[in-house]
C-alpha cells in the first residue's frame, strides 16, 4: 500500500514535449511509472520516447484514448492554471502541478473551482510524488529513496530529497513522499496528507517538513494532537530567515500569526512531535519509534 | 513589488475611486507650481516605500505655494529609514471629519481575498488588529464571483457608515476590488478613506503590493518598480532569475531550492556561523546562472567562505560544476569554498571539480561545519 499513486496509476504528462517535460518523462518511465499519454496543444498525433508515448492535443482526447487517471503538469507558469482547469474538466482524479511561479490569484480561482469537484490537486511549485519501487510522478530523483514504512510530506523540493537521502543512508524506506509545494495557495495541504498516511496500513510513521510563512504547520500540529496515532517527526526550515522580506503585515493580520519558524516548532512540540534541528537528524528521531 | 502612494492612487482613480487633486513632483520648483495650480492648502508627501513617513517628518501641510516649495526642498533632502526621498506628492489638503480603513489582502487559510474595514482608520492598522481586533470587519471575496454588492453594504453597516454614504462606499469598495484583481495585487489599501467636511468620501492615502509572479502580464506596472528599496546585488540577481537576499554574515551560500537554501542558512547558524546571504539558484540552473550567482556572492567583501550545497533533481550536478569552473576563471578569488554535490549527475560534477581546489563534504552537516571552520580561519 501507499497513498495517492502506485503501480496502477495511469499517468499523462501535460507539457510533455517541452524541455523539462520530456526530461522528466524519460526519468519517470525509466523508474517504471506507467506513462500512458502526453498532451501538447498542436502536437497531437506525434509520439515521444521512441514511439512509446502518444501525444494528444487536449487532456480530454488523451483521457478518452488511454484511460489516464492522473496528470502531471510541466507547462510554463502563465499557462499552468489553464492546464489545471483542463485536467479537472476532463475528469482526471489526481493532478500534480510541478510548475513554479503561478500568480496567486490564478491559484485562488483554481482552488475554489476544484473544491466544487471531486479532484485532488498536489502542488503547484512542488517536486511531485514518489512511491518508491512503484511509481514516481514529478521530479523527485528515484534513486535516493527505497520502499518502506515512513510517510514523508513536505512544502519543499530539494530539502525533501535531502531527507529521503538521509533516510536511505540508514536503510529507512518510504511508503510515499508527497511534495505539497511552497506556494501560499495550493491543493493538498499537510492535514490532507497526514490523514491519508494515518489511514494507510503501510505507513508506520511520518516526517513533516515545513517552512516559514502561513500557519499550515500550526494547523497540522492541532490535527496531529487530535487525530494521529502514528508518530510524527518534523523539521521547519527558515529559523534564521530575516523577517519581513516576503510577508506583508496585512497577511499577518488575517492569519493571526507571524509565520515564524519558532511559533511552528512550539506548536508541533506541544503536539508531542519531535522537531529535528537539521534534516540529517531526522532518521535518529524516527529510530526512537522503531520497535 | 510595492507601489508608491501616488502610483497606487492613480490606479484607484482608474477604477472610479475618488482621490484628492494633485500630482507628483521631483523638484521643489515643480511642487510650488503644482501648489499654485491647486490653490489653497496642500499636503507635501514624501514618496518612499516605507511606513512611518508622517512620524519621520516626511508629510507636511503647506498654506502657500512658497511654503510648499520650502517644505518640498526639505523633504526632498531627507532619507527615511535609509531610503532617499526622490519624489513628493503634492495633494490638495482635505478637511477631514472622519477616517476609515479599507483594504484587501489574501487570506491564505481561506484561499480567498478578504476585504477588511475599520471605523478606526488613519492609524496603524496592525496596531488596531493587535489591540482591538473586533474593530476590524472582514468579508471574504469569492475569487470566482468577486465582491458582491451586498457585501459592501454589510461592511458599510458594520463600520457605522451613515446611510447617505452607502452608495459611494459601494462604488469605492467595488473599485478597490477591481483594481486588486486587475493588477494582480496581494495588498490594496486605502488608509485613510475620509469623510470630508463637505461630506464626501475621499481616498487620501493608498498602498498596493503586487504579486511578482504575475508581473509578466503587467509590463506597464513592472515599469513602476522602485529600485531604491533593493540592494544592488538583489537587482543583479533578479536579472539572472536568481532568488537572492543579502544578509549580514560572512558565509556565502549557493543552494538549489528555497527550502534547502533556508535550511543551509539555519545549519550554518546552528554550527556557530553567520550566513551572508540567501541564494536559491533555482531548478535547472545552468553554468551562466551559477557563474552570475558566484560573482554576486563574492562582490560582498564580508564573505570569508562560500558554501555550495546542490542536491540535483532538475538541477544537474555536472552543469553546476561547469558553472563554478567558468566563474572561478572569471572571478579570481582566494575565498575558500566548500562544496557538497548530491543527486542527478553529482559524480560527474565531482569529477569536473576535482582539480578546482575546493573543500568537499559528504553530508550537509559536514559541509556547514567545514564552512564555519574556514570562515573562522581554522
Amino acid at each position: 500500500m501507499s497513498i495517492l499513486i502506485n503501480k496502477h496509476t495511469r499517468l499523462l504528462v501535460q507539457g510533455i514535449t517541452g524541455n523539462e517535460g520530456l526530461f522528466h518523462t524519460t526519468h519517470m518511465v525509466a523508474y517504471g511509472t506507467n506513462v500512458v499519454a502526453g498532451v501538447t496543444p498542436g502536437k497531437g498525433g506525434e509520439w515521444v520516447l521512441d514511439g512509446k508515448v502518444p501525444v494528444f492535443d487536449s487532456v480530454k482526447f488523451a483521457v478518452e484514448a488511454t484511460g489516464a487517471n492522473a496528470s502531471v503538469i510541466f507547462v510554463p507558469a502563465r499557462f499552468a492554471a489553464d492546464a489545471i482547469f483542463e485536467a479537472a474538466d476532463a475528469g482526471v482524479e489526481l493532478i500534480v502541478c510541478i510548475t513554479e511561479g503561478i500568480p496567486v490569484q490564478d491559484m485562488m480561482r483554481v482552488r475554489n473551482y476544484l473544491d466544487q469537484k471531486n479532484v485532488r490537486l498536489v502542488g503547484p511549485n512542488c517536486p511531485g510524488l514518489l512511491t518508491p519501487g512503484e511509481c514516481k510522478v514529478g521530479i523527485i530523483p528515484g534513486d535516493i529513496s527505497m520502499p518502506g514504512n515512513v510517510g514523508v510530506v513536505s512544502r519543499s523540493g530539494t530539502l525533501t530529497y535531502e531527507v529521503l537521502y538521509a533516510l536511505k543512508l540508514v536503510n529507512m524506506g518510504v511508503s510515499t513522499c508527497v511534495g505539497i509545494g511552497g506556494d501560499p495557495v495550493n491543493g493538498t495541504n499537510f492535514i490532507d496528507a497526514l490523514r491519508m498516511f494515518e489511514e494507510d496500513p503501510q505507513t508506520e510513521m511520518v516526517v513533516l517538513i515545513g517552512e516559514i510563512g502561513g500557519s499550515d504547520e500550526e494547523r497540522a500540529a492541532e490535527f496531529i494532537a487530535d487525530h494521529m496515532t502514528k508518530p510524527v517527526v518534523a523539521f521547519i526550515a527558515g529559523q534564521t530567515a530575516p523577517p519581513g522580506k516576503r510577508m506583508g503585515h496585512a497577511g499577518a493580520i488575517v492569519e493571526g500569526s507571524s509565520g515564524l519558524a519558532a511559533d511552528k516548532i512550539r506548536a508541533l512540540q506541544a503536539a508531542t512531535v519531535d522537531v529535528a534541528q537539521h534534516p540529517e537528524q531526522i532518521p535518529e528521531l524516527l529510530m526512537k519509534h522503531v520497535h | 513589488m510595492k507601489l508608491h502612494e501616488y502610483q497606487s492612487k492613480q490606479l484607484f482613480a482608474k477604477y472610479g475611486i475618488p482621490i484628492p487633486r494633485g500630482r507628483v513632483a521631483a523638484t521643489a520648483h515643480e511642487a510650488k507650481q503644482i501648489a499654485e495650480e491647486l490653490g489653497g492648502r496642500v499636503v507635501i508627501k514624501s514618496q518612499v516605500l516605507v511606513g512611518g513617513r508622517g512620524k519621520a517628518g516626511g508629510i507636511r501641510l503647506a498654506k502657500t505655494p512658497e511654503e510648499a516649495e520650502s517644505l518640498a526642498t526639505q523633504i526632498l533632502r531627507m532619507e527615511i529609514k535609509g531610503l532617499p526621498v526622490r519624489k513628493v506628492l503634492v495633494d490638495e489638503a482635505a478637511n477631514i471629519n472622519k477616517e476609515i480603513y479599507l483594504g484587501i489582502t489574501n487570506d491564505r487559510s481561506l484561499r480567498m481575498p478578504v476585504m477588511m474595514a475599520s471605523s478606526a482608520g488613519g492609524v496603524d492598522i496592525e496596531e488596531v488588529a493587535r489591540v482591538s481586533p473586533e474593530k476590524i470587519i472582514r468579508e471574504s471575496i469569492h475569487p470566482l464571483l468577486g465582491l458582491r454588492d451586498y457585501q459592501a453594504r454589510d461592511i458599510a453597516v458594520a463600520i457605522d457608515l451613515p446611510r447617505e454614504h452607502w452608495k459611494v462606499f459601494g462604488q469605492i469598495a467595488s473599485g478597490l476590488w477591481q483594481a486588486y484583481k486587475a493588477a494582480d495585487a496581494t495588498l490594496a489599501e486605502i488608509n485613510p478613506l475620509v469623510i470630508t467636511a463637505e461630506n464626501k468620501l475621499l481616498a487620501v492615502d493608498g498602498k498596493m503590493v503586487l504579486d511578482d509572479n504575475a508581473l509578466f502580464r503587467h509590463s506597464d506596472l513592472n515599469e513602476m518598480r522602485d529600485l531604491d528599496v533593493e540592494a544592488e546585488s538583489e537587482i543583479e540577481a533578479r536579472k539572472y532569475g536568481l532568488s537572492f537576499i543579502k544578509l549580514d554574515g560572512n558565509i556565502g551560500c549557493m543552494v538549489n531550492g528555497a527550502g534547502l537554501a533556508m535550511t543551509s542558512m539555519d545549519i550554518i547558524k546552528l554550527f556557530g556561523g553567520e550566513p551572508a546571504n540567501f541564494l536559491d539558484i533555482g531548478g535547472g540552473a545552468n553554468a551562466e546562472k551559477v557563474a552570475a550567482a558566484l560573482r554576486i556572492i563574492l562582490s560582498d567583501r564580508n564573505v570569508k567562505a562560500v558554501l555550495f550545497n546542490v542536491f540535483g533533481g532538475i538541477t544537474r550536478g555536472d552543469e553546476v560544476a561547469r558553472g563554478i569552473l567558468t566563474a572561478l576563471k572569471e572571478v579570481k578569488t582566494k575565498v575558500p569554498m566548500v562544496i557538497r554535490l548530491v543527486g542527478t549527475n553529482a559524480e560527474e560534477g565531482r569529477r569536473i571539480l576535482a582539480d578546482a581546489h575546493m573543500i568537499t563534504a559528504e553530508t550537509l552537516a559536514e559541509a556547514a561545519q567545514k564552512a564555519v571552520n574556514v570562515a573562522k580561519g581554522a
